[in-house]
């Protein structure tokens, strides 16, 4: 057969994880702003606006998990024992969250408060967690072979903690614009002000993290063209549309919001996540194991790529359909109004 | 690797998997259970399915919650702690998974969302269609998952490469391996068997306090014509499960009936002490013959004893041969229940017996216990294998250390502590207020586009602040 399938399943691993880091970024981000309402109803109307999607969200992530399991077994088998901390502090700040939706309705007063806060905290450790195991990986991991190793903190650095304040800065961009997107009146005001707070410190964290990046990993710095403190311009300029597109991003957010439009910052916080995205796999391409393994060690079997690339082709379109759909169905704004009575 | 964190690792994954199968099984036969409600209420009009409807989703959404979030955690363990095992069998496993996700798990989740707020979104039949949705995604979910495990159960169609890895060789048969039909058919039923016992003893229980509730007399009946049809049934399964297990397993049958010697005319042990040390039983109580009736169907027959194997290969026989009974005695007692059930009812009215009642809310959690008892024999009488025969467990856990491994066990165990005895106290709270309680009528739709949960119908006193 002539398919090239590990690198297409690199590409469908690569675009599962950005999809998994947009949609369940925007609700995470707005479990991080859950402290800053104003009111117990504005909590409501926040949980609201996304309490029929974020399953849907969150299923990205374990088709990341499994996908990866099925298409780079290597790869998974060597990341998950070397993040594993981070990723345990994952799991657990995602189940207290997710449970939150439902329990916040049902606990009576301190029951509500507990769950308010856990909703919150939840939230932010994810966020944080996730953060951690992005800069563990781009730290790259020790091993042995195909096995994992290092030691259980090798992926807590200051370089590691700065990625996570800048994942957790643009999760609340991403939460704040989609806020600003699904309310009215007053909360509408605040997460206005919440995209401008959130927008800045992306900005500022995102420059932070990649200045970081080109100093502290000359491997990721060699592909941008910057080798010894001088830059290359003839490998740097076939990669400047990528941070050209997070400039056009914020751009567009910037342009959003003295517009007063409701939808456009969400857009401008996509790109800047998306450049992001690209920056980092343009770092990296070919390993999903930096710097031990590449997609290509990491393949499972053909048979398997193959019998999976069928399923998946037939079953995409209308996972995406439903998905759209579902999306479609909870269209337009929600209130507070959060209960029948 | 550190022998502790293997230790550890061993018990943070039985832990996680059997909190986390304790949902399934009630979602699983929930979500089925709703569909019927809606259809039933669709075709007949009869607002009492519509309340108990309204009644049971809500309940099905807390427990679903907490299925969904201790689910996450096991797929990401399987990596975390089982990196071996991930390695080794990631090219045969990995596509049932993966097709776990694809099938089943978006296609709940996604409708979920409709089913849960969308009563006021979308029409009558849009509705029911999301519930149908949630409920076949459900079984998709048991069909994937219960097809790996049977995988790991007793391999087939697979070769190893020069590395160790394993590929697949005939996708249909590593799909449909030797024990999986039997296990699919089991799992299904027990789900079924669990919803119906917590349905029937939230029922009895509002009977108890209110004789005349229409709804949980409904309900009830229902709950008994599920314990009556599925639990002999599960019985006939189970017996042809153990009859497969002698052929391909007979290392989990010796342990399950604590028989050391192989030899003709096995005893069936009612009770027993199985001594791993002793390689013997310091006592049993039993009768002869009736093991290699029950297991072979001939009271002649040979069976295998645990001492055909090396120790290195025996199962622990204490666990495997106690849960078996559990499992096997709570059974019989659910056919119990329904043949009772069934003469009330043909003797005109099941809500009238109390002592009747008071049963069916004691046997309210068997379907749970039962389950995991179930798992209990699958997965400990497998042991020292992870994949039957392949890799053994030890070979397959990661290069993790003591403390990190303690310190996620402590966090799951709190973390978990917390989420069960909230989601318990918050289902036993909506029973006991009873379906009537749950569905006040919708407001009239005001145009607007809130997602509206039926929990969020709640008495006023849920704010925040207490207002
Ligand atoms: C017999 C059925 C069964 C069994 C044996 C298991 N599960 Fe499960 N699982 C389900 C039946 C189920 C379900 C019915 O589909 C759930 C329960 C509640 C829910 O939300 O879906 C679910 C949820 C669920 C989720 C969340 C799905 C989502 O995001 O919507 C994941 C990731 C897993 N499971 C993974 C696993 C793994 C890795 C298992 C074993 C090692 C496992 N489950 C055993
Ligand atoms: C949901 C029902 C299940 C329950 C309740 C369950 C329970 C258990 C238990 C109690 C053990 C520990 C045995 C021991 O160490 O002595 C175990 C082991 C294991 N199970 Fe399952 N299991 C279930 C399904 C599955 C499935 C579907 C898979 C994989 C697809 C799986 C994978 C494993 C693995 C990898 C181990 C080895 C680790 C260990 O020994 O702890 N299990 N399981
Ligand atoms: C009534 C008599 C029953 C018999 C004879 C029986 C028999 C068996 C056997 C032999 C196994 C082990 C299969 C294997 O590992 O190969 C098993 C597993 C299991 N049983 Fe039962 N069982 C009975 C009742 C029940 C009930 C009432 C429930 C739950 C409501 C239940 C739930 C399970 C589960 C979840 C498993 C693990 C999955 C599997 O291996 O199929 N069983 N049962």
């Amino acid at each position: 057969m002539s398919l090239d399938l590990p690198l297409i399943w690199a590409g469908i691993i690569a675009a599962t994880v950005l999809l998994y880091v947009m949609l369940d970024g925007f609700d995470l981000g707005i479990g991080i702003l859950f402290p800053f309402a104003r009111s117990p109803a504005d909590r409501d109307a926040m949980m609201n606006a996304i309490a029929p999607v974020w399953d849907g969200n969150e299923t990205w992530l374990v088709l990341g998990g499994g996908g990866l399991l099925a298409a780079f077994p290597l790869a998974y088998a060597l990341l998950l024992p070397a993040l594993y901390l981070p990723i345990i502090l994952m799991l657990l700040g995602l189940a207290l969250r997710g449970v939150a939706f439902e329990f916040r309705l049902n606990g009576r007063r301190s029951g509500k408060r507990f769950w308010t806060m856990a909703f919150a905290g939840g939230s932010l450790a994810a966020t944080f967690a996730q953060g951690l195991v992005l800069g563990g990986f781009i730290q790259g991991v020790k091993a042995d072979g195909v096995v994992f190793a290092g030691g259980p903190f090798d992926w807590l650095t200051p370089y590691s903690a700065l990625v996570a304040c800048g994942l957790a800065a643009g999760y609340v961009l991403l939460g704040a614009g989609w806020l600003m997107w699904k309310t009215e009146d007053a909360l509408h005001g605040d997460a206005r002000r919440w995209t401008a707070i959130a927008g800045v410190l992306t900005a500022l964290l995102l420059l932070a993290v990649s200045l970081a990046t080109l100093f502290l990993h000359p491997r990721v710095a060699a592909r941008w063209g910057v080798v010894d403190g001088t830059v290359d311009w003839s490998r740097f300029l076939p990669k400047a549309p990528i941070p050209l597109l997070g400039v056009a991003g914020l751009g567009l957010l910037t342009f959003g919001l003295r517009r007063a439009s409701h939808a456009l910052p969400f857009v401008g916080a996509v790109l800047v996540f998306l450049s992001g995205y690209l920056g980092l796999a343009a770092g990296f391409m070919p390993y999903v194991a930096p710097y031990v393994l590449t997609f290509r060690q990491a393949a499972a079997a053909d048979n398997a790529l193959a019998l999976m690339l069928g399923g998946a082709a037939l079953l995409a379109p209308a996972i995406v359909g439903y998905t759209v759909w579902v999306y479609w169905v909870f269209r337009g704004k929600v209130g507070a109004d959060a209960g029948y009575h | 690797m550190d022998f502790d964190a293997f230790l550890l690792s061993r018990l943070q994954f039985a832990f996680t998997i059997a909190f986390h199968i304790l949902f399934p099984s009630f979602t699983i036969g929930l979500a089925s259970y709703l569909a019927v409600l809606e259809g039933l209420w669709l075709a007949t009009g009869r607002e009492r399915f519509k309340t108990l409807y309204l009644f049971w989703v809500r309940i099905f959404a807390l427990s679903f919650g907490m299925g969904v979030v201790t689910g996450v955690v096991l797929s990401y363990e399987i990596g975390a702690n089982w990196s071996g095992f991930a390695a080794k069998s990631g090219s045969v496993l990995g596509p049932l998974l993966a097709f776990e996700v694809l099938t089943a798990f978006f296609l709940e989740a996604s409708f979920l969302g409709v089913m849960l707020f969308g009563w006021k979104k979308v029409g009558r039949k849009l509705h029911f269609a999301a519930s149908c949705a949630v409920a076949v995604g459900t079984l998709f979910s048991t069909f994937w998952i219960v097809s790996a495990n049977s995988w790991m159960q007793h391999p087939t169609a697979f070769a190893t490469l020069p590395d160790g890895r394993l590929v697949a060789t005939d996708w249909m048969r590593v799909i449909f391996s030797p024990s999986f039909p039997l296990r699919l058919l089991h799992m299904v039923l027990a789900a079924y068997l669990t919803t119906a016992l917590v349905v029937g003893a939230a029922s009895a229980w509002r009977l108890l306090k209110t004789p005349d509730e229409t709804e949980s007399r409904t309900a009830l009946i229902m709950a008994i014509g599920m314990f009556a049809l599925v639990a002999p049934l599960q019985l006939a399964v189970g017996d042809q499960q153990g009859l497969k297990m002698g052929e391909l397993q007979p290392a989990k049958l010796a342990a399950v009936e604590a028989l050391w010697e192989s030899r003709a005319g096995q005893p069936f042990h009612i009770l027993a002490w199985p001594d791993r040390a002793l390689q013997a039983n310091r006592w049993e109580l039993s009768i002869p013959r009736l093991g290699s009736l029950i297991l072979k169907h001939d009271p002649n027959a040979t069976v295998t004893g645990l001492k055909a194997f090396s120790r290195a290969d025996q199962p622990p026989p204490l666990p495997v041969f106690y849960a078996f009974r559990l499992m096997v005695g709570l059974g019989l007692a659910m056919i119990g229940l329904g043949v009772w059930g069934a003469l009330l009812i043909w003797r005109g009215s099941p809500e009238r017996s109390r002592v009747f009642l008071w049963t069916c809310v004691a046997m309210g959690p068997a379907g749970f216990v039962s389950v995991v008892s179930g798992w209990v024999v699958a997965e400990v009488g497998r042991q020292p294998w992870v994949v039957y025969g392949v890799q053994r467990t030890a070979d397959a856990v990661a290069p993790l250390q003591r403390g990190q491994v303690s310190a996620s066990l402590l966090g799951f165990l709190m973390v978990y502590a917390i989420i069960f005895s909230a989601g318990v106290i918050y289902i036993l709270r909506l029973i006991d207020r009873g379906p009537a309680a749950g569905a006040a009528p919708p407001p009239p739709d005001e145009g607007r586009a809130p997602g509206v949960s039926f929990n969020a119908a709640l008495d006023p006193d849920t704010t925040e602040d207490g207002r």
